[in-house]
């Protein structure tokens, strides 16, 4: 029974640091870690059987114990941050280095007016009523084992705030580097994003994996977004051959309000991210996008629910992978839209490009629609290399891996179009860049001329 | 300059060449016409390198160079332009960073120094301005939202700035106005050079009032049946290419 060691695994490391984790003084906390504790020893990791785990399997890791990290491991650790942007650009950055803050490396000095970014310790010391509401509201779903087992083992994370009318010009990087140790480690970071009306911030978080041992990060996020107010958030996931990323994120987002999100997928043994986002008020729009670029047998899971609950709001998501070698990704998308939510426009793009014969895309784009007067699109397709284009650009000098190289990008295009801000587009691209087999010319190296 | 020798082709066992002896020398337009389905595109294909054709026999020689068994880029760089009869489009690829790679690439073959932006840059400007063609095609992605003839111009764009030594032009009039046809036949006859051998593909006549070809070959069958001066054409165009059906084959 390897599903019940690794259950009982962290049932048993919980008693051992419950003692240890932070926010022990809050009389509200400690019943939420028991709570969550109990419940994800009733529920057990998702399993395949779960309909929106079928396509991603868990079991593989149960027979690592991952171990709770107990202090900040210097093992290996860069000097520097690993942040996507050049050494000298003017952002915020906070730095975890499994788990626990690198001081250090961060940069939180000198926020502007309105602008707040803590760790979820520093939040528990400095405001804990107001954690105490946005921490304790529920996450049903099938990945709810996921939250319960976060809310008992969380030690540390984000917390942004972003007072009303406050447009935060320089962007918030938060930087997550896992593995830096041999050992078996795993991380649960609870993170909180609070955005008052007419507020306005850009977020990028980077998740980035050094060394050879396996890791486990088991994040949740919270999102809200209230009426008026804009959030770009930015992920970039690069994680180790050995590393498992679990992600769940749910955002509410307010009337009239955007919610921006990319994820760029270039590592990771197995991963998955799972964003619900509620659109709550009129006008409200949702963007969730993001691109996988995944070889060797890296697993790589994009599962989204994006309900629309009110009249006119609308949504879109364009999704686009490639894989090669064996590996193989997952993108569930669902839009949901409830009785009342007139005058929804929702629209769904999932494309996948199969480099390899052995590579393998499952696609389940859904619309569950409650209203009548609606638009709605989806669309999901999976093929390979376009022989025709590949043969024109042969044709003409370019080398088959660059001009693969190029296909690839070209590709990836409408994925990466997405991302509204220009700046960031870029550094994913040097991302996407880094990841492509072979040399070439970037196909946006021009476009700025 | 390019010698065709008893090539023998086929796809999926099937056999399209059928034993083609061609010539065509430094300074040459030669034309080739046939009736659809006779194997005109599929030598173009043949010629340029495209995977899925066996050669089954005979050679390609440029120069004296065999090329049949080269890989598509690397017959690129040994001087083969292929003009396309339906140029792909490449969304987001700027026909710059196209344009770059792939003469880039040829002078990297070649062991010639690349080309920096600046005077990658001044080198393309220079040909547009020769072509007539406008800059503002340069920074669109490759052949996207072109028409008919815009893409064709592009195809011309691409054989000023690679320089080939042997140009293929497949079927270039297809799909064309008669006003975009005589801008992009103006375009080839800018490039006729002493040094460079042209092979202009075509099912009609009427692209040959505007790019004069010094022999006319006609395909049918896999195999060349007739060879002459530019009044064969003329004679197709009257009378078309009834005398090559398999039976007068």
């Amino acid at each position: 029974m390897i599903e019940h060691s690794t259950v009982q695994s962290f049932v048993d490391q919980f008693s051992e640091i419950k003692s240890r984790l932070p926010g022990e003084q809050l009389d509200w906390l400690t019943p939420l870690r028991d709570l969550g504790i109990a419940r994800f020893g009733q529920l057990g990791m998702p399993t395949t059987r779960l309909e929106t785990w079928k396509y991603t399997k868990l079991q593989p890791f149960d027979d690592t114990a991952f171990k709770p990290v107990s202090e900040i491991i210097r093992e290996n650790q860069p000097q520097q941050s690993s942040s996507i942007f050049p050494e000298d650009a003017d952002v915020f950055r906070l730095v975890f280095s499994n788990g626990y803050l690198d001081g250090a490396l961060s940069n939180v000095r000198e926020l502007p007016a309105g602008l707040t970014v803590q760790t979820l310790a520093q939040a528990m010391d400095s405001n804990p009523e107001w954690l105490q509401a946005k921490l304790c509201r529920e996450h049903n779903g099938e990945s709810e084992a996921l939250v319960a087992l976060n809310a008992a083992m969380m030690e540390s994370g984000y917390v942004i705030h972003v007072a009303q009318g406050a447009k935060i010009e320089k962007p918030v990087e938060v930087i997550f580097m896992g593995g830096i140790t041999s050992k078996p480690v795993a991380h649960h970071p609870r993170n909180l994003v609070v955005l008052e009306e007419g507020s306005e911030v850009t977020l990028v978080k980077n998740n980035i994996g050094f060394g050879v041992g396996p890791y486990l990060s088991n994040t949740v996020t919270d999102i809200e977004i209230a009426d008026g107010a804009k959030l770009r958030h930015y992920k970039v996931q690069a994680e180790t051959l050995e590393a498992v990323h679990l992600s769940t994120i749910n955002v509410e987002i307010g009337a009239d309000s955007l919610y921006e999100y990319f994820g760029l997928s270039i590592g990771g043994r197995l991963s998955r991210t799972e964003i619900s986002a509620h659109l709550n008020g009129s006008g409200g729009h949702c963007s969730i996008n993001g691109s996988y670029l995944m070889r060797g047998s890296e697993h790589c899971d994009y599962t989204t629910v994006i309900e629309h609950h009110v009249p006119d709001t609308t949504c879109s998501e364009v999704f686009k992978g490639v894989l090669d070698d064996d590996s193989r990704g997952v993108f569930q998308g669902k839009i949901i839209v409830h009785k009342d939510a007139q005058r929804t426009d929702g629209r769904q793009l999932s494309k996948a490009l199969l480099l390899s014969n052995k590579a393998e895309m499952d696609a389940k784009p859904e619309l569950e629609i409650y209203a009548d007067d609606v638009k709605c699109a989806h669309g999901a397709t999976t093929g390979q290399l376009d022989e025709t284009s590949l043969f024109y650009l042969r044709s003409r000098g370019i080398p088959e891996a660059q001009a693969r190289n190029l296909l690839i990008q070209s590709f990836l295009g409408e994925a990466l179009e997405q991302v509204s801000d220009e700046k960031i587009r870029s550094l994913l691209m040097d991302r996407i860049f880094d990841w492509l087999p072979a040399q070439c010319y970037r196909a946006d190296e021009w476009t700025s001329e | 300059m390019l010698e065709i020798k008893n090539l023998h082709a086929s796809i999926g066992g099937k056999e399209i060449l059928r034993g083609i002896n061609l010539t065509v020398n430094a300074g040459e337009i030669h034309a080739i016409m046939g009736p659809n389905g006779s194997g005109k595109s599929t030598l173009s294909y043949i010629i340029a390198g495209r995977d899925g054709y066996d050669v089954t026999e005979g050679e390609i020689l440029l120069d004296g160079k065999d090329l049949t068994a080269l890989a598509p880029e690397d017959r690129a760089a040994e001087g083969v332009f292929l003009g396309f009869q339906y140029p792909v489009e490449i969304p987001g690829v700027p026909n710059t960073t196209f344009l770059k790679e792939a003469l880039n690439s040829i002078r990297r073959h070649n062991g010639e120094d690349e080309l920096d932006a600046m005077q990658f840059v001044k080198m393309v400007r220079q040909k547009t301005k020769e072509l007539g063609i406008s800059d503002d095609m340069l920074k669109r992605a490759v052949n996207v939202g072109f028409s008919g003839g815009e893409k064709k111009r592009n195809e011309i764009l691409q054989m000023a700035v690679l320089n080939p030594r042997l140009a293929i032009l497949d079927e270039t009039d297809s799909g064309l106005d008669i006003d975009a046809l005589k801008i992009v036949a103006e375009g080839v006859n800018k490039l006729r050079s002493p040094d460079r051998a042209t092979l202009v593909i075509t099912h009609y006549q009427r692209l040959l009032d505007h790019i004069v070809p010094d022999h006319v070959h006609v395909l049918a069958h896999g195999k060349i049946r007739r060879s002459g001066g530019k009044e064969l054409a003329m004679e197709l165009e009257a009378k078309g290419y009834a005398e090559f059906d398999e039976a007068a084959a």
